[in-house]
């Protein structure tokens, strides 16, 4: 495959950036995006040009640390799926890509398609996590939790933080990272003695951060590489409300 | 934005029905108009009810609206650079004309009010009857009005298919398995709202209201 890739480049935090060109040839359809971009960045450094920088980790979708915005779409138009996860046989031979950073003022762009998601560690600090002594994995039905409950916390508890709820948002909100959190937590025994309390000091530090509110248009869960259902966001508004009623 | 969005969809409803009177003939939307003027009497003075639906209506729009700027200004704040290239994945054409549609309804509001409640732009004048500044006003001769009027009430429907569900989420009343559910009411209540404030209006202008 022979593609055309229009890519943000930006040598640091103060440049302005600007997109910039590149042909990558003989890319194999079976090539992670990724590793496509990796292929590029090689001949970038034998040319002695600068690689194009990327956050990635695990590179199988669970670390949440890839993540880029492919032809207006936060991790690319294949559903549930993270950059890395994402293969070049979605993309026609001789298409043009556009990829493009998170774009958020809490995520300021570090270089090129790396951003800084120490917004989203400050929104956990601010209350996701439980204070009683968790210790070790309890026994089955030592403390019964019902089923649906079970279900819905282990879906939101998938999170990986990657950021494209934000990304995807209209408005820059973090509402479903957020929701994610508390409603994993607030679902589950030990999240209980602080369900609300958590609720609202998370919800506080996402407003602090300087996220914009959300207005439910669905565009954070449909980019979701974990498909966290937007019913997450309803979760936490409903423990919002009432820890604010208190 | 959930509260007074539901404030204003509720005198939405009484209000479309209050419209359908005018089928009953003139004299029973004219008892309409004024059997609102005179709610709660003896034991409230004249237009207590009505004045106070006014205020908490003004009140409604005002906070809806702060509402609404403060989301764009915030919005706006958190994504100061935008993207070359930016595709919806949502599939929500009404979740994304919210905001402009919403000062289409505000402007229409004005007109809507200057036309038939004090007949400023209204042919009749405002020393009228109700029902005769209404079939005035969509006269087969006046047929831009009622075309204004209906691409207005169009606009009302689209905006609360959105708004209505999203008024359950937002105030954390929406769980998956309710959310089809929901979304079907939400575009019923939408599209009830609309025909019942349509047909006046083209009834008139088709003469089949005179």
């Amino acid at each position: 495959m022979n593609l055309t890739l229009k890519v943000w480049r930006q040598s640091g935090p103060s440049d302005a950036g600007r997109m910039v060109t590149y042909r990558v040839e003989d890319v194999s359809p079976d090539m992670s995006f990724l590793e496509m971009l990796d292929v590029l960045n090689e001949r970038l450094i034998v040319e002695g040009d600068e690689p194009i920088a990327f956050d990635h980790d695990c590179r199988e979708g669970i670390c949440g640390m890839c993540g880029m915005v492919i032809n207006g779409v936060a991790h690319g138009e294949q559903r549930a799926t993270t950059t890395c996860q994402l293969h070049m046989r979605h993309f026609e031979d001789g298409a043009t890509i556009t990829i493009e950073p998170w774009r958020a003022a809490p995520f300021p762009v570090v270089k090129d398609l790396v951003v800084d998601r120490s917004a989203f560690d400050r929104i956990i600090q601010a209350g996701g996590f439980v204070s009683v002594p968790a210790g070790s994995a309890p026994d089955a039905h030592s403390v019964p939790v019902r089923k649906e409950d079970a279900d819905d916390a282990f879906d939101a508890a998938t999170c990986i933080g990657c950021g494209a709820c934000v990304a995807a948002c209209p408005n820059g909100s973090a509402s479903l990272f957020t929701a994610a959190k508390i409603t994993h937590l607030g679902l589950l025994p030990q999240g209980q003695p602080e369900r609300l309390s958590r609720a609202k000091a998370m919800v506080d530090q996402m407003d602090a951060e300087g996220f914009g509110g959300c207005t439910n248009t669905g565009e954070c869960t449909a980019v979701c590489p974990k498909g966290i259902p937007l019913d997450a966001i309803a979760q936490m508004n409903s423990d919002y409300l009432k820890a604010n009623a208190k | 934005m959930a509260v007074t969005g539901a404030v204003m969809v509720l005198f939405l409803v009484a209000h479309m029905i209050g419209n359908l009177k005018i089928f009953l003939g003139h004299d029973s939307f004219n008892e309409y108009a004024h059997a609102l003027r005179t709610l709660g009497e003896p034991i409230l003075p004249y237009r207590t009810l009505l004045t106070i639906t006014e205020i908490v209506l003004v009140a409604s729009v005002g906070l809806h609206m702060w509402a609404a700027i403060s989301l764009s200004r915030r919005a706006a704040h958190a994504r100061p650079v935008k993207y070359v290239a930016k595709k919806s994945q949502a599939g929500g054409y009404t979740t994304h004309i919210m905001r402009w549609g919403g000062v289409t309804i505000v402007l229409f509001v004005i007109y809507h009010l200057l036309d038939l409640t004090f007949g400023v732009v209204n042919p009749k004048g405002f020393d009228s009857e109700p029902a005769d500044r209404m079939v005035a006003g969509f006269d087969p001769s006046r047929w831009w009005v009622t075309l204004i009027y209906a691409v207005a009430v169009v606009m009302v429907g689209l905006h609360l298919r959105h708004g209505i569900w999203s008024a359950f989420q937002t105030l954390g009343w929406a769980k998956r398995n309710r959310y089809h559910v929901l979304r079907v009411t939400a575009a019923a209540v939408s599209v009830v709202l609309v025909l019942g404030f349509l047909a006046p209006p083209l009834a008139i202008t088709f003469g089949v209201v005179k």
